[in-house]
């Protein structure tokens, strides 16, 4: 389904920041992804929508080789993911940002010392350095002033915001949101919706979205894949998904409750 | 309509099969054996390498050692008591009470300091590893850890395997020690044996290489409880149950592991550090 393929893999494409090619992975006797093809476009919000369940979180673990896939390959401008060693996957990891689906904050930490955990761990700067870095990510995102509370006083909303801030932190190339509004008011999903906006806007970062709240989807992304039968089903624009005519993609629209363009099948 | 019948499978296939099953339960067991050594080594592979965060392994020290001070030497003075009260009555009848200090201290040094005070840590600090790194696995932080290029290996398991096997010895002679104060104390000044040949006889059938074989033996269950105990947390799944039962296994697998290595471990320490133990 790719047509990434005039430049070759190993050379960093133009337009396509990531790209996936045959990407198998199954655990146990259960398949999960076969053979998926699919590219992430540079400095846009690329959304992969799928039905619970269908290895959409799994798919993007493998981006930044928290998997392993059982066949297939990952390219991130030119890069073999899965061929890199311990140390330049460690430098690697540095490109990505990952913000999980409950947030994944440190328990034991503050909202600054969660912030502050990847700057302290890869660079050099002062204390002073680092607290300014933090105060302003966090006052980016409408959270100074709660650099001392702990995550289990924040709402989810705040705390999905600190997970945000705390990838943000070492400025990286591609952000992944793992279904980023799940569990949220109708209101907080706004919010979390304007706040991808609010940093892609400022950061121009590459992000990758996991969702299957298709009012959100349909405010935030510039392309949509859906993932469907552990391949990808359909790849495009907003509009192309929009006015698709696949029956699948056209019900799963249909019953969340968003109009779809296309004619009903 | 009537099920077609089962394929007819031949006798040989079906022996091969019921050998395999009959056989399950030990490969299962030496599959978990090798899932451990396979952890141990990626894990002590990280030593050498830089980010060293002597932070990390300070907090494991006091999380494992001082956290557990205060139940090792509740424990410890009680033992050390009503193994001396035993002694003392079953020696007066020979009177020969006054070697309770000597035979008592051998026995703690050699076998029930590392073994009761590495019971107490599994109990308490290899259930709470269990526990920390099971809700670390399941609430995704340790997926965030490896997502910030940080190995979850380096900074949660190796400061407690090697804080594990640095604090089991000091727990165990510090465990020795309150016992011996608790012996001498139910010995001496409740049960009046002599003071003069209560500690006489406790030098002389007392030697240093009894306290070393001790601290060799906790050396190694401090590296068991903490190896198990983040074994299970390491691999949690299945939610808040799931941490529950890793927790569980923790403390079980760790009890029944420090007991049976302890007869292979003091079979070899008698072998290799005795002269005159008369074991063949």
């Amino acid at each position: 389904m790719s047509d990434a393929d005039d430049v070759p893999l190993a050379q960093a494409h133009p337009r396509w920041h990531l790209r996936v090619r045959g990407l198998t992975k199954s655990f146990g006797a259960k398949l999960v992804l076969d053979k998926l093809d699919l590219d992430v476009e540079r400095g846009k919000v690329n959304v992969i929508i799928g039905a619970s369940g269908a290895g959409k979180s799994v798919l993007i673990k493998h981006f930044m080789c928290l998997l392993r896939p059982d066949r297939g390959s990952i390219w991130v401008d030119g890069t073999d993911v899965f061929a890199l060693g311990t140390q330049p996957l460690s430098l690697f990891r540095r490109k990505f940002g990952l913000v999980f689906q409950f947030s994944a904050l440190f328990d034991s930490l503050t909202v600054e010392e969660n912030c502050a955990f990847p700057l302290r761990e890869h660079t050099k700067k002062s204390k002073a350095e680092i607290k300014d870095i933090v105060r302003d990510r966090l006052a980016a995102l409408g959270l100074d002033g709660m650099q001392a509370m702990y995550p289990g006083s924040l709402s989810g909303g705040q705390r999905k915001r600190v997970g945000l801030a705390r990838a943000l932190v070492l400025e990286p190339e591609i952000l992944i949101f793992d279904e980023p509004t799940t569990g949220l008011d109708p209101l907080a999903t706004r919010n979390v919706d304007d706040m991808i906006l609010g940093v892609m806007d400022r950061y121009k970062v590459t992000s990758v979205v996991i969702s299957h709240d298709m009012a959100s989807v349909f405010r935030i992304a510039d392309r949509i894949a859906m993932l469907h039968e552990r391949q990808i089903l359909v790849a495009g624009t907003v509009d192309e998904i929009r006015g698709s005519e696949i029956p699948y993609l056209y019900e799963f629209i249909r019953t969340s409750g968003v109009a779809a363009a296309g004619a009903a099948p | 309509m009537n099920p077609s019948p089962p394929p007819r499978r031949s006798f040989g296939a079906e022996v091969v099969t019921g050998v395999g099953d009959a056989f399950r339960p030990v490969v299962r067991l030496l599959d978990r054996f090798g899932d451990h050594v396979i952890l141990l080594a990626r894990s002590l592979a990280w030593l050498p390498r830089r980010p060293f965060r002597p932070a990390n392994y300070l907090e494991a020290c006091e999380y494992i050692g001082v956290g557990s001070l205060p139940i090792v030497l509740l424990v410890g003075f009680f033992t050390g008591a009503v193994m001396g009260l035993q002694a003392v009555y079953a020696f007066r009848q020979f009177q020969l009470e006054s070697f309770a200090g000597g035979t008592t201290g051998k026995a703690l040094a050699v076998e029930l300091a590392p073994v009761l005070s590495a019971l107490m840590v599994a109990g308490r600090s290899g259930a709470g590893i269990a526990t920390e790194l099971g809700t670390m696995r399941i609430t995704e932080q340790i997926d965030a850890l490896e997502s910030m290029a940080v190995s979850p290996l380096q900074f949660l398991v190796l400061p407690r395997l090697i804080a594990g096997m640095l604090m089991a010895p000091i727990l165990s002679l510090l465990f020795f020690i309150v016992a011996m104060v608790g012996c001498y104390f139910l010995a001496v000044v409740v049960q009046h044996v002599d003071h003069g040949q209560f500690v006489l006889h406790t030098r002389d059938l007392l030697t240093t290489t009894d306290v070393a074989q001790g601290m060799l033996k906790s050396i190694v269950f401090g590296l068991i409880v903490t190896l198990i105990g983040c074994y299970q947390g390491y691999n949690a799944a299945g939610g808040g149950r799931g941490v529950g039962l890793g927790t569980t296994r923790a403390v079980v697998f760790s009890s029944v592991t420090i007991l049976i290595s302890d007869y292979f471990l003091s079979d070899i320490l008698l072998r290799v550090m005795s002269s005159d133990t008369g074991v063949r």
